[in-house]
C-alpha cells in the first residue's frame, strides 16, 4: 500500500532546494521528480541524472539537414530544371557549390533546431492538449516541489525534509 | 608576483637570435638577385610547362584592363594601359622585383600577424572594460601582459613602411615610379584615380596615426590599471579606464579599417572589396583569442594566476570556436559574391590565388574552418587546456596562412616557397612575443585586484562542466 504514497516538500528558494536535494541524495533516498517554475542549474547533477544526449541528437539532425539540402539543390538547380547560376552555365552541382552554400547552411539549422525540439517535446511527454502532470499549481509561480516516493520511511524523510527548510510537507496518495 | 623564469626568457632571446640570423641572411640572398636569375626561372617555367596557371593570370589581367577602358571615359588613356601591357623585358623585371620581394613578403607576413594580434588583444580587453564584463578579470593582466609586445611591433612596422616609401623594396606597386605620371610608361589610369588616397604621404601620415592612437591607449589603459589595485578611490580609476576604452573602441573600428586597406589591399592596387576590413579583423580576432588561451593556460599551469578556473579554459574556447564560424562567414561572404558577380576586375584577387596558391588557399579554410569547428563543438572538450592547445595550434597556423595567402600573391606571385625567410620571420616574432609578454607580465600584479568584478570573476563557473580538482559540490 505504501508504495503509492509520495511526500510533496515545497520550497521557496532554488538554492534552499538545491541544497535540501542533496541532503536526501547523501541519505540515499530516491527523488521521483522535482517540480521547478524555471529551469535550475545544477539541479540535474544534483539528482543524479544521466546527462541530456539532446546535443547529439542536433548534431544528427543538423547532418541529415545538410544531406537533405545537398540533395535538394541537386534535384531542383542541377537535375529537374537545369539552371544557368551566376552566368555559369556548368550544371554542375559541385562547380555551382557557392551559390548552395547559404541553402546548406539554413536546412542544417532548421532541421537541428525542429528537430531537436520535436523531440524534446517527445521525450518529456508534452503534446497539444495533454493536462498538466505536476501535482500542484503554485510550482508553477514561485513554489518548488519535491517528490519522494515513500517506502515505510515516512516518519523519517519528514524529519529530514524539516530540516532542510521546507514550506510545507504533504503525504499524498498517487494514483 | 610573476618571476620572468631564466629558462624561458633565454629560449626567447634565443629565438631572436636565431631569427635574425635568419632574416639578414635571406635578405642578404635576396640582395644578390639579378635579372639573370629571373630569366631561368621564367625559362624553366616555359620548358616544365607549368605556363598553365600564369597565362591564366595574365589573361585576366588583360580581360581587366579592357574592362577598365570601357568604363572610364577617358580615351587618352586607352593606349597607354595598353602599352603598359608587360613585354619580356618588363616581365623578366617583374619576375626579378618578385624574388627581391620576398624576404620582405615573409618579414611583413610575420610582422604583420604578430602587430594585428596583439592589437587585437588589446580590443578585447577594451571591450571587457566597456561591457563591464565579470568573467574575465582574473585574465585582465594576461591580456594586458601580451599588449605589450604592441610597441616593438609597431616601431618595426614604422621602419618597414618608410623603407617601402623609400623604393627599398617592391612590396606596394602604386608606389613604383610613373604610376601616376601620365607620361610614363607604367601610368595607371586606375591607380590614379585613387591617388587621393594613395600617395606616400598620406600612406605614411595615416600609418603613423594609427599606431600612435593604439599605443597611446596601451600606455594610457596599463597605467591606469595597475593603478586600480591600490587606488581605492571608489572606483573612479576604474571608470576613468572605462571612458577610454570607450574612445579607444570607436578610433579602433575606424583605423583598422583603414590600415587593413593601406597596409593589405594596397598591396593588390586594382582590386577591392567593401567588407575586407572586417575580414582582417576576424582573422587577427580569433588568432588574438587563441593567443590568450595559450598564455592563460601557460601560467595556470605554473600557478601564476590562481584565480582562473576551467570555466575561463571554456569561456575562451567559445570565443575561439565562436570566432573561427565568424571568420569563415566573412571569407565566404567576401568569396562567394564575387564568384557569383564574376566581375573581371574583382576576380582577380581569386585567380591568383586558386591558380598559384591553391594548397594554402584551400587548406587554411580546413584548418580555420572544418578543423576547430569539429574538434570544438563539444562542451567538455573546451575545458580541457590539452583540446584547446591542439585545436588552437591548427588556428593560429591556419591564420598565419590566412595572412600568408593575403599578402604573398600580391607581392611574390608565383615565386612563393616556404624556407628560411619565412621560418625566421616567425622565430622573431615569436621570440619577442614571449619577451614582452612575460615580462611585462612579470612587472605587475598578476591579478587585477583593485577590480570590483573580481570576486565575481574567481567565482565564475559554467553550470555545465565540471572543474578539475573540485568537488562538484562546491559551486553551482
Amino acid at each position: 500500500m505504501d508504495s503509492s504514497k509520495v511526500i510533496h516538500a515545497f520550497y521557496t528558494d532554488e538554492e534552499v532546494l538545491l541544497d535540501a536535494v542533496k541532503a536526501v541524495k547523501s541519505e540515499h533516498h530516491h527523488i521521483e521528480e522535482v517540480f521547478c517554475p524555471f529551469p535550475v542549474h545544477g539541479l540535474d547533477k544534483a539528482m543524479g541524472l544521466a546527462p541530456t544526449k539532446l546535443a547529439i541528437t542536433a548534431f544528427m539532425y543538423g547532418l541529415i539537414g545538410l544531406g537533405f539540402s545537398i540533395w535538394m539543390t541537386n534535384y531542383m538547380m542541377i537535375v529537374d530544371w537545369p539552371q544557368d547560376i551566376g552566368g555559369k552555365p556548368s550544371f554542375s552541382w559541385i562547380e555551382n557549390m557557392p551559390a548552395f552554400v547559404p541553402i546548406m547552411f539554413e536546412l542544417t539549422v532548421f532541421f537541428a533546431a525542429h528537430l531537436m525540439v520535436i523531440t524534446f517535446y517527445m521525450r518529456s511527454r508534452i503534446w497539444p492538449f495533454k493536462d498538466a502532470e505536476n501535482p500542484d499549481p503554485r510550482t508553477t509561480d514561485d513554489h518548488f516541489l519535491m517528490e519522494i516516493p515513500v517506502q515505510n520511511n515516512e516518519e523519517e524523510l519528514t524529519s529530514l525534509l524539516c530540516k532542510t527548510g521546507a514550506v510545507e510537507i504533504n503525504v499524498v496518495d498517487k494514483h | 608576483m610573476y618571476q620572468f623564469s631564466g629558462r624561458l626568457k633565454t629560449f626567447s632571446k634565443a629565438l631572436i637570435f636565431i631569427g635574425l640570423i635568419g632574416i639578414a641572411f635571406s635578405f642578404y640572398n635576396g640582395s644578390k638577385k639579378t635579372l639573370e636569375d629571373a630569366n631561368h626561372i621564367i625559362e624553366a617555367v616555359h620548358n616544365d610547362g607549368h605556363e598553365n596557371g600564369h597565362a591564366q593570370v595574365k589573361d585576366s589581367h588583360v580581360e581587366e584592363m579592357k574592362h577598365d577602358d570601357h568604363a572610364s571615359q577617358d580615351d587618352d588613356h586607352v593606349s597607354k594601359e595598353i602599352k603598359a601591357e608587360p613585354h619580356n623585358d618588363d616581365h623578366a623585371e617583374h619576375v626579378l622585383h618578385q624574388l627581391q620581394n620576398r624576404p620582405w613578403s615573409a618579414f611583413y607576413v610575420a610582422l604583420f600577424f604578430s602587430l594585428g594580434l596583439s592589437l587585437l588583444v588589446l580590443t578585447f580587453y577594451a571591450i571587457q572594460r566597456v561591457a563591464l564584463v565579470g568573467w574575465s578579470v582574473v585574465i585582465l593582466r594576461v591580456m594586458e601582459a601580451i599588449t605589450a609586445n604592441l610597441l616593438p611591433t609597431s616601431i618595426i612596422m614604422v621602419v618597414l613602411l618608410v623603407a617601402s616609401v623609400m623604393h627599398l623594396n617592391h612590396l606596394f606597386p602604386w608606389m613604383a615610379e610613373g604610376i601616376f605620371d601620365p607620361e610614363s610608361d607604367k601610368y595607371d589610369a586606375i591607380i590614379d584615380g585613387k591617388s587621393w588616397w594613395m600617395n606616400s604621404t598620406g600612406f605614411i601620415v595615416r600609418s603613423i596615426a594609427y599606431l600612435l592612437i593604439w599605443n597611446a591607449y596601451r600606455f594610457f589603459i596599463r597605467k591606469g590599471s595597475i593603478k586600480e589595485d591600490t587606488a581605492n578611490d571608489s572606483n573612479k580609476t576604474y571608470k576613468n579606464n572605462y571612458n577610454m576604452s570607450v574612445v579607444f573602441l570607436f578610433l579602433f573600428m575606424i583605423t583598422e579599417s583603414m590600415m587593413s586597406w593601406d597596409w593589405i589591399m594596397g598591396l593588390d592596387p586594382h582590386w577591392f572589396s567593401t567588407l575586407f576590413g572586417w575580414y582582417v579583423l576576424a582573422t587577427l580576432l580569433v588568432s588574438a583569442i587563441t593567443v590568450i588561451a595559450f598564455v592563460t593556460i601557460y601560467l595556470r599551469s605554473k600557478g601564476a594566476i590562481p584565480g582562473v578556473n576551467d570555466s575561463h579554459i571554456h569561456d575562451l574556447a567559445k570565443f575561439m570556436f565562436g570566432f573561427s564560424v565568424f571568420w569563415t562567414y566573412l571569407w565566404f561572404a567576401q568569396f562567394m559574391l564575387i564568384w557569383y558577380a564574376d566581375i573581371p576586375e574583382e576576380t582577380t584577387y581569386f585567380v591568383a590565388r586558386f591558380t598559384e596558391y591553391k594548397l594554402p588557399f584551400i587548406g587554411m579554410v580546413f584548418m580555420n574552418f572544418v578543423f576547430p569547428i569539429l574538434l570544438l563543438l563539444n562542451s567538455d572538450f573546451k575545458s580541457k587546456p590539452w583540446f584547446v592547445f591542439i585545436g588552437g595550434t591548427v588556428i593560429l597556423i591556419g591564420h598565419y596562412i590566412d595572412i600568408f595567402v593575403m599578402i604573398m600573391p600580391s607581392t611574390v606571385g608565383a615565386q612563393w616557397s616556404f624556407g628560411i625567410p619565412e621560418i625566421s620571420a616567425i622565430f622573431f616574432f615569436v621570440g619577442l612575443f614571449i619577451y614582452t609578454t612575460f615580462s611585462a607580465f612579470a612587472r605587475a600584479n598578476p591579478i587585477a585586484k583593485g577590480n570590483p568584478f573580481l570576486q565575481e570573476s574567481e567565482h565564475y563557473h559554467y553550470y555545465n562542466i565540471e572543474h578539475t580538482g573540485e568537488g562538484s559540490g562546491d559551486h553551482h
